[in-house]
């Protein structure tokens, strides 16, 4: 048995696109020696065409041929290519070659660029969510016209009340206060921080509006101060660098 | 000799140095002429006439494209895009990438598949040559063809020789090749 008569079968399998692994590889490297066997290839496609033509008799639908004529005319001028032939000329090549290697890189890099930016997208989408609700959220502890209720034990009579939430490690302190008592003239009601250890720090200044409702957002404090307690005093509407007696309202930490 | 007359491949060289040089109409007058080769082979494999008309579509852009993937001095155009047509479309009944390259595909055949009535004598031809192979032959060969099954998958179906599988794929192309050279 010849050496191509040997592969005789594969290379009607491999026309067919159904050979596989280690007989494709052997195939084709014997492809490229042998002078009968690629020959005999184009002959096997021709005998592939002829099977093709058994089918013949449905014809494409009408629209189809405008849809190519459509994509045809979309398409950019056409653009003449090197013959298959002269691949081995090697300026040409490696120029293809950097190229390729050039074009695989720059897609990459887009490819990340595309990714960092479409991550920032995201990342800006989700904290211009937060500050929306985060917006929201103080738009509503400092409406002017929001209903502020104190809810109390039924039949008490309306007491002054205030409310401080108070974040230590971010210095942050948000301070809510019902049913205050008007106030005298050049006077105002000063917040104090009590801490653990040392002066009371002041914690803002406010004024109750006419249904004696007032808020402190975040007045300036020093960081990571331990808080014992907060209390309320009345002093000159500047303001006092410490409490003036007496207190009028205190609350300890649970 | 007139237009007319021009052997079909030679009109289909004056066609594709058109398209080269960005006749659509050449192109509208190549895809008048191969489109229902094209269609029907891919109608066949992949059952689905959207699926197949997506491997109309794509073999005739391909080829408005990149012309010189077709290299004239080597064998028919309509040889060449009926085998390209039935590769595209095993593929995509695979559900698989394009595995070759389709300008290395060269295609040699006898018949002359550019007009209708020659179309129609090799298709009368292919019909009978497919009629008178043994039935496990053809059966095989449709199989290979057709659904783009390997030997090995068509052994384990038919539950023969795996051996026995390659002969008869291999027999009922050449018996096609025969049915024209007598």
């Amino acid at each position: 048995m010849s050496v191509h008569e040997q592969f005789a079968e594969d290379l009607a399998l491999y026309a067919l696109g159904a050979l596989q692994g280690e007989e494709q590889v052997a195939l084709e490297k014997h492809l490229k020696d042998c002078a009968v066997c690629p020959r005999e290839l184009e002959q096997l496609r021709g005998d592939m065409a002829l099977l093709a033509l058994s089918t013949a008799g449905p014809t494409p639908p009408r629209p189809a041929r405008q849809r190519l004529m459509e994509a045809v005319a979309r398409e950019p001028r056409v653009r003449a290519v090197p013959t298959r032939r002269a691949w081995w000329v090697p300026v040409p090549w490696f120029a293809a070659a950097a190229l390729a290697l050039v074009a695989v890189v720059l897609s990459r890099q887009n490819a990340n660029q595309e990714q960092r930016i479409s991550l920032l997208q995201q990342q800006s989408a989700e904290q211009q969510a937060q500050l929306r609700r985060a917006r929201d959220v103080l738009a509503t502890l400092t409406a002017t016209d929001a209903m502020r209720v104190t809810l109390v034990a039924a039949k008490t009579p309306p007491q002054p009340q205030g409310k401080a939430i108070y974040v230590r490690n971010r210095a942050s302190l948000i301070f809510l206060a019902s049913n205050m008592p008007m106030l005298p003239a050049q006077k105002a009601y000063e917040l104090w921080l009590i801490p653990t250890s040392g002066a009371p720090i002041p914690a803002g200044l406010f004024k109750p509006d006419a249904h004696g409702s007032a808020t402190v957002i975040d007045p300036p404090l020093p960081a990571g101060v331990e808080a014992k307690a907060f209390a309320i005093t009345v002093e000159p509407e500047a303001g006092s660098a410490a409490p003036t007696l007496p207190i009028i309202m205190v609350g300890a930490g649970e | 000799m007139s237009s007319a007359e021009l052997k079909g491949s030679s009109a289909d060289a004056s066609l594709l140095s058109a398209i080269r040089s960005g006749d659509e109409n050449a192109m509208a007058l190549l895809y008048d002429r191969y489109s229902s080769i094209v269609y029907s082979v891919a109608l066949r494999v992949l059952g689905d006439t959207s699926a197949a008309e997506d491997v109309l579509q794509e073999v005739f852009i391909q080829l408005w494209r990149n012309p010189g993937l077709f290299d004239s001095s080597r064998g028919s155009l309509g040889a060449w895009l009926a085998v390209i047509a039935r590769n595209r479309a095993i593929d995509a009944l695979r559900k698989r990438h394009p595995e070759t390259d389709i300008g290395d595909v060269i295609v040699s055949v006898e018949p002359d598949m550019a007009g209708h009535a020659e179309r129609a004598r090799v298709m009368e031809k292919v019909l009978g040559a497919l009629g008178a192979m043994p039935r496990a032959q053809r059966s095989a060969l449709e199989m290979a063809y057709f659904e783009g099954l390997t030997h090995t998958e068509i052994a384990a179906k038919t539950g023969e020789p795996l051996g026995t599988i390659k002969t008869r794929i291999r027999a009922g192309l050449l018996a096609l090749r025969k049915a024209f050279s007598t």
